[in-house]
């Protein structure tokens, strides 16, 4: 297992590498002076250059790729101009929210996801099975920001159970509570989609599984419905559905920037989108960098729960 | 392509989805024509009118701007920046796609190194930054949607091209003399089309969902013109004060959204031949029963299973296939009886009926009864199928891989046997499952307890399905085919197995075969099914020595004899007729060379021959035979 495990991270290598390479390559197709567009239209030339030769923008793109490559090797994206303060402490704290909202997203639609499709199958048009079904179809078409401000109007302005927006309270304790109240919406708006396709192909993987043979000698054995459905089909369904866990959760992360712009989450989905409009491009950088390359790491997680849940996978 | 409309049309949930399609993209396409009013004209006097109010039937917005001309309008942008990403995409990924996959090698490598790297981003990252590159702007949101739509293309259309460049009409192209960009262009082209159309189809309403959401955030479209995103948007400040501002852009986006699902999980649908087929429907815990007939009976008490003009169809579409056309079988204790018959005879429906092992739908148990030491079980409430289905008659069936559960040892799933039926303590269970392995002569039986069945051969497979049989010491085991799937020497220790554990434990065996070597080794008696029904039954020595049913005769005709190199192997013509529309008479009829008008006339019963044998045959050939 420790090798497999080994051998999943290095062949992350190559994939960080190139993530690395096009997040450069597309920040190098900025049209016009990248030390002007970072500093803006009042800049002086003098400060232009002096940037340029900061940002060592005067140098080869190879050269400057791999003065990047070695300074983000060590921790080093940059500094924010905006926010005047290096760009990885801006981006751990952002993405430590982000990590709270669109892991709890995660967590819910892989449970809710699997649990709904898991019984719509169990009872296959049936009455539970036309209801989910409905509902699954309802939540991959709505747009989480629309589902969010819809929300917003109900739970928060006219029933009053949760806050409006953002992860704190302005007064008060910042205590686990003031958290879950605050996370609550959010974290059901974002998993909402995911949470619909995961129910989807759940159903579809499980009823492919209880067609199959040993479902069959399963109950020849006498093993209750209950066992059969979640100790039989669900464990041979789940080497299906891991995968697409995987994959949702990239849908998640994405789906994050919006939910955290309609609910004004502190998290690196609103930061993006600020630099964006502020032109802040090396917070940009460093965010996109950052994110996927956890992003990579996470479906390496992915791959070990998939090995330790199919003993046919060679470790 | 009129099948597929016509499934398609019958999907009333996808119609649906296509009509309102139709209508938005129809009003969409006529709104420049619409006695609308301008929807940048500000009148900030009039902002916030109420929907339903004079001059503005959806009210205005923040700056008095008519919402319906904005919305139409907005819709109008929406659809055409989705469609337009769409087709970038699909055609800039299917080029892709079509080079890697037409090309191969390193052409290949490179291209899909870089597709999986692109794959590797959470789609909106790479979005947000080529926005960031090209700034903000609808133009570069639409950009940037596609552009990150174009490894999903590239993908699934490389995997088709790899499959179509080896085909044989590509090989004759090249060998005509054509260049590689004709062939791309006349041959893989146009079979390439049709997978471009249904993946831009089902990722449209993703496109249009994903441009409106960069204009939400404010970087696709600027104002003053408004896409559905950006109504949105700008509604949002609002949302409190006046929230239909922006509940009539969010409706509409989501109608139009789940339109096209709708309409994508329909053309899904229609191309998927399993649904039609029902090879997606769950089985039920038990075949579903459905006795129009009488029950069978009277029960025989002496008997341990007694099956009694039992009937199984299947019912598919308008079609009814008589699986089991009403059988009667009884098995007493301690005995091994024989059922032979050719694939398709019935035979493993019959052994799967007795405990509601059919899976249904599209089984389902018609007519007759099956009684358990004198009590009928067809029609039994599913707990008391459940308690004896294992402990008092137990299944091994054909194939020991594909019926084990992969992910399970043997030893959980053994113990699971025992304990599905007794609380006995794990660690008690899994000595048991220990001592089990041993009984069914596994080497290293407290080494193979912890074995995952692959990692197993087929022979101890098979040895794994019979200790599983055996666990809760059943008064009958149900063996269907249990060696047909094994070489034939490993045929021979599980055959000796299975007889020596019979003696051993005197339990009674059912086994089902289409192998007259098997049953000569094995059983006691031996009925023969042709077409559902049983033809002949007798004890082994007597059907093997004198066969009565013409059908019998035949097939033991087709069996090599060691040693007997001399005799011709006569196969029967023809096939076995088709069980939803069996002929009159006798089944067999228009196969055996004895057939005359009688034969295809009425039912013919299964007569009593001798003492203990039955035959179902006007003209039976023993009668020369014994004579």
């Amino acid at each position: 297992m420790g090798r497999y495990i080994l051998r999943r991270l290095i062949s992350a290598i190559p994939v960080l590498l190139g993530i690395s390479v096009i997040v450069f390559a597309i920040m190098a197709m900025i049209p016009g002076d990248p030390a002007l567009a970072i500093l803006g239209s009042y800049a002086t030339p003098e400060n232009v250059a002096e940037l340029n030769r900061d940002l060592g923008l005067d140098k080869p793109l190879v050269q400057r790729y791999f003065v990047w490559l070695g300074n983000l090797l060590q921790g080093d994206l940059g500094r924010s101009f905006n926010l005047n303060r290096p760009v990885l402490d801006e981006v751990l704290e952002r993405f430590n929210a982000t990590l709270i909202l669109a892991g709890t997203a995660f967590v819910l639609c892989s449970i809710l996801g699997i649990a709904a499709g898991v019984m719509s199958a169990a009872r296959q048009y049936g009455l539970a099975d036309k209801a989910i079904t409905f509902a699954v179809l309802l939540g991959i078409s709505i747009p989480s920001f629309f589902l969010g401000m819809m929300m917003i109007l109900i739970f928060a302005v006219n029933l009053r159970w949760f806050p409006v927006s953002g992860m704190w309270p302005i007064y008060g304790t910042r205590d686990i509570w003031a958290l879950i109240d605050h996370l609550t919406m959010p974290a059901l708006a974002l998993s909402v989609v995911a949470t619909g396709v995961i129910a989807r192909l759940s159903r579809s993987a499980m009823l492919e599984v209880l067609r199959q043979d040993f479902i069959r000698t399963a109950r020849s054995k006498g093993v209750h419905e209950r066992g059969i459905v979640w100790r039989h089909a669900l464990r041979a369904a789940m080497v299906s559905i891991i995968p697409v866990l995987g994959i949702q959760a990239g849908f998640v992360l994405s789906g994050a920037v919006y939910i955290e712009r309609v609910f004004q989450w502190p998290g690196i989905g609103q930061m993006l989108v600020d630099a964006i409009l502020r032109r802040d491009l090396l917070l940009v950088q460093g965010g996109v960098v950052f994110v996927a390359a956890c992003y990579v790491l996470f479906n390496i997680i992915v791959d070990v729960a998939q090995s330790l849940l199919d003993p046919r996978i060679k470790t | 392509m009129m099948a597929f409309l016509k499934l398609l049309a019958r999907n009333q949930l996808a119609l649906a989805g296509l009509v309102v399609m139709a209508l938005v993209v129809l009003l969409a396409l006529i709104t420049p024509l619409l006695p609308l009013a301008d929807p940048n004209a500000t009148n900030t006097p009039a902002r916030f009118t109420e929907p339903f109010s004079d001059g503005a039937l959806l009210g205005t917005d923040h700056l008095g701007r008519d919402l319906l001309s904005r919305l139409m309008w907005g819709t109008r942008l929406s659809l055409a920046v989705g469609f337009a990403a769409a087709v970038i995409a699909a055609t800039i990924g299917a080029a892709i796609g079509i080079i890697a996959g037409y090309y191969g090698g390193r052409t290949d490598n490179v291209i899909m190194r870089v597709v999986d790297v692109l794959m590797a981003f959470p789609y909106i990252l790479l979005a947000l930054a080529i926005v960031a590159a090209l700034g903000p702007g609808l133009m570069n949101a639409l950009i940037a949607v596609a552009a990150v739509n174009i490894p999903f293309f590239a993908r699934n259309i490389r995997g088709i091209t790899v499959g179509i460049a080896n085909k044989e009409f590509v090989d004759a192209a090249r060998l005509a003399g054509l260049s590689n960009t004709k062939i791309i262009l006349t041959e893989i082209l146009p079979n390439v089309i049709p997978v471009i159309v249904i993946a831009m189809s089902t990722t449209i309403g993703w496109m249009i969902l994903e441009t409106a959401g960069l204009s939400f955030l404010g970087l696709g479209s600027q104002p003053p013109v408004a896409d559905l995103g950006s109504m949105l948007g700008e509604a949002r400040s609002a949302l409190i004060t006046n929230p239909h501002t922006s509940i009539v852009p969010g409706v509409m986006i989501l109608i139009i959204v789940m339109a096209i699902n709708l309409l994508g999980d329909g053309v899904r649908d229609a191309l998927d031949p399993r649904l039609k087929s029902g090879a997606l429907s769950r089985p039920l815990p038990a075949t579903l029963v459905d006795r129009t007939r009488q029950p069978g009976g009277p029960a025989d008490e002496t008997a341990l299973l007694h099956l009694s003009d039992l009937q199984t169809q299947f019912h598919v579409g308008a079609r009814i296939f008589r699986a089991v056309g009403g059988v009667d079988l009884r098995i007493q204790p301690g005995e091994c009886l024989g059922l032979i018959g050719e694939s398709g005879s019935g035979k493993s429906v019959t052994a799967l009926s007795i405990m509601g092992l059919v899976a249904s739908p599209p089984g389902k148990i018609t007519g007759g009864s099956v009684f358990y030491r004198g009590e009928d079980l067809i029609g039994a409430p599913y707990e008391k199928l459940r308690s004896l289905r294992g402990r008092r008659v137990a299944y091994i069936f054909q194939d020991p891989l594909a019926t084990l559960h992969p992910l399970y040892t043997v030893g959980e799933q053994l113990i699971e046997a025992v304990r599905s039926h007794y609380n006995t303590p794990k660690d008690e269970a899994r000595a048991h499952a220990i001592d089990l392995l041993k009984s069914v002569r596994i080497p290293n039986a407290e080494d193979r307890v912890d074995n995952y069945p692959h990692e197993l051969s087929g022979g101890m497979r098979q040895r794994v399905g019979i200790a599983m049989a055996l666990a809760n010491d059943p008064d009958v085991i149900i063996a269907d085919e249990p060696t047909t799937a094994l070489d034939v020497t490993v045929q021979a220790q599980i055959l000796t197995l299975l007889d020596d554990l019979r003696r051993e434990r005197d339990v009674a065996i059912l086994f089902i075969t289409h192998d007259f070597g098997v049953v000569a080794q094995l059983c006691d008696r031996v009925a023969v099914m042709y077409a559902g029904r049983i033809v002949e039954q007798g004890t082994t020595d007597e059907i093997l020595s004198h066969p009565a049913h013409p059908y019998t005769s035949r097939l033991m005709a087709c069996v090599p004899e060691l040693g007997g190199g001399q005799r011709r192997l006569e196969a029967i013509p023809g096939l076995p007729p088709v069980v939803d529309n069996l002929p009159e008479g006798c089944a067999f009829a228009d196969r055996c060379n004895k057939a005359r008008d009688a034969c295809r006339q009425g039912d013919i019963p299964l007569d009593t021959l001798g003492q203990t044998r039955r035959v179902r045959c006007i003209d039976p050939e023993t009668e020369e035979a014994t004579a």
